[in-house]
């Protein structure tokens, strides 16, 4: 935290001070100040910095992410530009062709924007709300569960199981978002369970 | 990896073989770069393709995809052959001297025991002689014509210099002059590292690709120490971190196993997991399973897991084949046996193999649903695009639902680097529109489950209604709140076992690590090898502080790496027997005549007897397998297998037809084309490029205007031979489908000849679809073979046949 403080303060002053050295050292007093305010200020200096990690490859670089707005604050939040984080021990400040572009990624104009769907036969989705969503997926899930679930096999074991029902997860979702995963599917009792790293 | 990626800066000699670190993994690449500029190390590449690893590599050696395990036994026939084995490492810190029981033979490719109406073994013959005290009997001299050792050199003796040519049609001096180099690091104070990736992985006999070269570096004496090890170059940001929560079919959090429906109850569960030591004074450490375990269910279940109920044994599902891996899915869809699919940020139909066998299989589900920050070709494979994907979307019943979820930018938590770093991060930026976080969505949807359950009731509602949900706001767990969860919690106090009036963790409070989980349920953990990851000390994955003294590459103070922050595993391999390093230049833990202690944290216990203990305590024999027992499908040691689509007969085994474990269904089987195929003569390969993420970053811009087109690389050999022009249209097909694409034609892949046959590569890099920014394309999945490893169901996208011809023009 340190650190990023100083960077800030550091790309502040940086910004601000620039009228005040040259220009005054060469004796143009009166129009610094005319001068000072027609110059657009640096644009990382008004942002708010914060680390994360490339989720491309498994190198795990560190990036900084800029923001206009700041999250913890409660304010919407707009990135506006991704770098290497210098601190970062693999990385030290690089990234490759991949992380570099890495705002494109975010702002991907093929992010999804709301939850959809495409009702058998048709050709093209429509929007439809969380609620329904959710609501539908629920159902789904409860009424394939009831008809499918297996309590015991032919020997009179119980296998308590549901094999009509898959989940594929993903490759980059948090450990926390993997743990929360895992909870949800394994309690219904499914076995058709894998993430990528399977292929 | 065993190691980290900023470890890597202290090897003698990089070996990149199964992977392309410069162009999939570049900033990890980097330290590559830093060891050969600072320490003079030497880069060798192996690999079908002169790929821009190799191009800056000390020595690049050709190799015909899916031959590597003849090319590293071919290495361990050499180090033998040539005395360059690390002798007092072999004979104290792996299983060399071990006898093995009567009866285990290899013969004409097939090990002792093979069924081949089941493609299955009877592995009991694959074990070691056991004495009147239940230990392993052990000839520490290796004068024992059944020893581990003996048995090594008589199964590797056939991989001459001469036959690894002919096998990996790898010219025998370019052969020679990287085992030279290899071969050097057997001295105890020069550093081999393997980086490997999905070139080793992506095969029917993965598996064994890596154990080989791991058998290697155990014969050089590099497991264990700085600058060395076995490093698994990880595809995806958090594939190292699904796997070790444990999201595979047949796993729970931290490598603990399902149970299988022949353990009704926990105790049969335990029988088979009690990991009791093979040798005297042994740690086994897996003897602490059932802490392991019964904490899980407890983390799962909470007051629902009772010592009178198993610790709710009865909620987890019991396996009747040996996992649900995506290939038995998509073969279950297939038949028509599965009706509801869930796709969290994965994309399958361009991820799996025969993409026309995946769109048949999605095409008879009742309901998919996708949950993706990018708009997937999985959630559009009713959409009819063209060649690109031919599909007639009124002759598709599947209902689909596509959810919005955040991307990285816009959620916290931790991801598992390769080197086992467990990284926090933080949201920067607002969703765009409606996107909601994974963990909100999960919760959403177990709400509701439950809720319908309360209400209506239905099949074995416990494990739902009753699942440990603690969460501050029960719709939106904190990824804070799950981080604690999966390091765990004291339920009651904990005490040290040895002295009662020691506190190790009050109740209430967070585990300070897994040493304090029990098995009577006084302990939560989620995943047990996280654990002090986020104890009362805070939230260590989000550490920042780069102290690194004398600059070992450790960062003892940087986020947190599993287990229990420990950097190298089975770092006292670094010491000899009397536990001081095999070089002291190269120190990470030694014995002080009291404990262990040094730059990294002891991968033993602190106190454990230099003489006594053994550097491998995972292993009940506490030291490492050269012979794998019974542990791997396909044999306890690896030997050379054909990939099922072959451009030779296997000059080694003729009459075994791929791997003979590898599990195959029927009408995948049909799909192949057979070996040496005249209809099919080219060995076509698939890869990642430098500019390109999978199929991501396809939707990315910059990307997309770097890498814009599908192309396929040939040689200028085969573009002569067919009358391609650089940049002309080719069209390439197999038995499964067809693509057409641009030809590159270069240098960079030549021909080979194997078995006195010129074998001409095909390569197909993987990146485009029909969404995103890129121009539409194919992928190699319209091309590859529906077959995994035989070990662990990963798809042989490496290694499959084609043919080639010029077009006039493109198609749609």
């Amino acid at each position: 935290m340190n650190i990023e403080l100083s960077r800030r303060a550091f790309l502040q002053t940086a910004g601000a001070g620039l009228a005040g050295t040259t220009l005054g050292a060469l004796g143009f007093g009166d129009i610094e100040a005319a001068h000072a305010a027609a110059i657009r200020s640096f644009k990382l200096a008004n942002t708010t910095e914060t680390r994360n990690t490339c989720p491309y490859c498994s190198v795990a670089c560190g990036v900084i992410l800029y923001s206009k707005g700041d999250l913890r604050k409660g304010e919407q939040a707009e990135i506006t530009h991704i770098e290497g984080d210098t601190d970062h021990p693999t990385n030290r400040g690089t990234l490759c062709p991949k992380g570099s572009a890495l705002l494109g990624f975010v702002k991907a104009p093929t992010r999804l924007q709301q939850p959809m769907i495409r009702k058998p036969g048709a050709d093209k989705f429509e929007p439809t709300t969380w609620e329904d969503a959710l609501d539908r997926i629920a159902r789904l899930m409860k009424d394939d569960r009831d008809q499918n679930f297996v309590a015991t096999n032919n020997d009179g074991v119980t296998v308590n199981r549901w094999i009509t029902t898959g989940f594929l997860a993903a490759s980059a979702t948090t450990n926390e978002t993997a743990f929360e995963t895992y909870k949800v599917v394994r309690s219904t009792g499914m076995l058709v369970f894998d993430n990528q790293a399977r292929v | 990896m065993t190691n980290s990626w900023t470890d890597i800066r202290n090897t003698d000699l990089v070996v990149i073989m199964g992977g392309n670190a410069a162009e999939a993994h570049p900033c990890g690449f980097k330290w590559v770069t830093e060891a050969k500029a600072n320490r003079g190390a030497k880069l060798i590449v192996v690999d079908p393709r002169f790929t821009r690893s190799a191009s800056v590599s000390d020595l690049y050696a050709p190799i015909r995809q899916g031959t590597d395990i003849a090319f590293l036994l071919g290495l361990i026939n050499y180090c033998i052959e040539n005395d360059k084995v690390q002798w007092e490492y072999v004979k104290a810190f792996t299983n060399a001297g071990y006898v093995v029981k009567e009866g285990f033979t290899y013969q004409d490719g097939l090990f002792s025991g093979y069924d081949e109406a089941k493609r299955d073994y009877d592995k009991s013959s694959w074990d070691y002689e056991i004495g009147d005290d239940g230990f392993a009997v052990v000839d520490d001299t290796l004068a024992n014509p059944r020893c581990v050792w003996n048995l090594l050199k008589n199964h590797v003796a056939v991989y001459t210099p001469e036959m690894v040519e002919r096998i990996c049609g790898t010219p025998k001096d370019t052969f020679l002059k990287v085992a030279e180099m290899v071969a050097e690091c057997s001295s105890p104070t020069k550093a081999m590292t393997s980086m490997y990736a999905l070139g080793w992985t992506q095969h029917s006999k993965g598996s064994q690709n890596i154990r080989a070269m791991a058998m290697l570096q155990l014969i050089l004496g590099n497991i264990g120490i700085r600058g060395g090890g076995m490093n698994a170059l990880r595809g995806h940001s958090n594939i190292q971190g699904l796997t070790d929560v444990g999201l595979m079919s047949n796993l729970l959090p931290g490598y603990l196993t399902l149970p299988n429906e022949k353990e009704p109850d926990l105790t049969a569960y335990m029988s088979t997991r009690g990991f009791k030591p093979l040798r005297p004074n042994q740690m086994s450490y897996w003897q602490n399973y059932r802490k392991f375990f019964v904490s899980f269910q407890k983390a799962m279940y909470g007051s629902a897991a009772t010592p009178e109920n198993d610790f709710a044994y009865d909620y987890l599902p019991k396996l009747d084949v040996p996992g649900y891996d995506v290939l038995r899915a998509f073969e279950m869809m297939h038949q028509g046996k599965m009706n509801l699919y869930l796709c969290q940020g994965f994309n399958p139909l361009q991820s799996f193999p025969n993409k026309q066998k995946i769109t048949a299989s999605l095409s008879k589900l009742k309901l998919l649903v996708v949950m993706d920050p990018l708009a997937t070709e999985t959630a559009r494979f009713w959409e009819n695009h063209g060649a690109h994907n031919d599909v007639d979307p009124s002759a598709i019943q599947t209902e689909v639902i596509e959810l919005p979820s955040t991307c990285f930018a816009e959620d916290d938590g931790s991801l598992t680097n390769s080197g086992r770093w467990l990284q926090w991060h933080w949201a920067g930026g607002t969703p765009p529109g409606e996107a909601k976080r994974d963990t909100w969505i999960m919760a959403q949807i177990h709400l509701r489950l439950k809720e319908l359950y309360r209400k209506e009731g239905g099949a074995f509602p416990d494990p739902i209604v009753n699942l440990h949900w603690p969460y501050a706001d029960p719709g939106d767990p904190m990824a804070e709140e799950i981080a604690q969860e999966i390091n765990g919690r004291a339920l009651a106090t904990v005490t040290d076992t040895t002295d009662p009036t020691k506190v190790l963790a009050e109740a209430g409070k967070l585990l300070p690590g897994f040493a304090a989980l029990r098995d009577d349920g006084s302990t939560s953990c989620g995943c047990w090898i996280y654990s002090g990851c986020f104890n009362e000390k805070g939230n260590n994955m989000a550490r920042r502080d780069t102290d690194d003294p004398d600059e070992t590459g450790a960062y003892l103070k940087w986020a947190f790496s599993w287990p229990a922050n420990r950097r190298i595993l089975y770092n006292r391999a670094s010491a000899d027997l009397n536990g001081k390093a095999w070089d002291p230049d190269r120190k990470v833990i030694e014995w002080d005549g009291a404990k262990w202690s040094g730059y990294d944290v002891p991968d033993i216990a602190p106190t454990a007897k230099p003489g006594e203990v053994g550097p491998f305590i995972m292993n009940p024999e506490g030291v490492s397998r050269l012979f794998t027992r019974g542990m791997m499908r396909d044999g306890p040691f690896p030997a050379h297998y054909e990939p099922f689509e072959s451009p030779i007969v296997n000059p080694v085994a003729p009459n075994v037809r791929g791997n003979p474990a590898a599990r195959v269904f029927e009408g995948d089987f049909k799909q192949f084309a057979e070996a040496a195929s005249a209809e099919f003569p080219y060995a076509a390969t698939s890869y990642r490029l430098t500019e390109h993420f999978h199929f991501w970053t396809k939707h990315v811009i910059v990307n997309a205007v770097m890498q814009p087109e599908f192309f396929v690389e040939i040689s200028e050999q085969l573009a002569a031979e067919k009358g391609i022009a650089r940049g002309g249209w080719v069209r390439v097909w197999s038995k499964r489908g067809s693509v057409t694409a641009k030809a590159v034609v270069t240098k960079r892949i030549k021909p080979l000849t194997c078995d006195g046959k010129t074998v001409h590569i095909v390569g197909i890099p993987l990146h485009w679809g029909f969404t995103g920014a890129a121009k539409k394309g194919f992928g190699p999945n319209m091309l590859t073979p529906y077959v995994g490893d035989a070990n662990i169901e990963t798809p042989e996208y490496k290694a499959f046949l084609v043919n080639i011809e010029p077009v006039s023009g493109p198609v749609a």
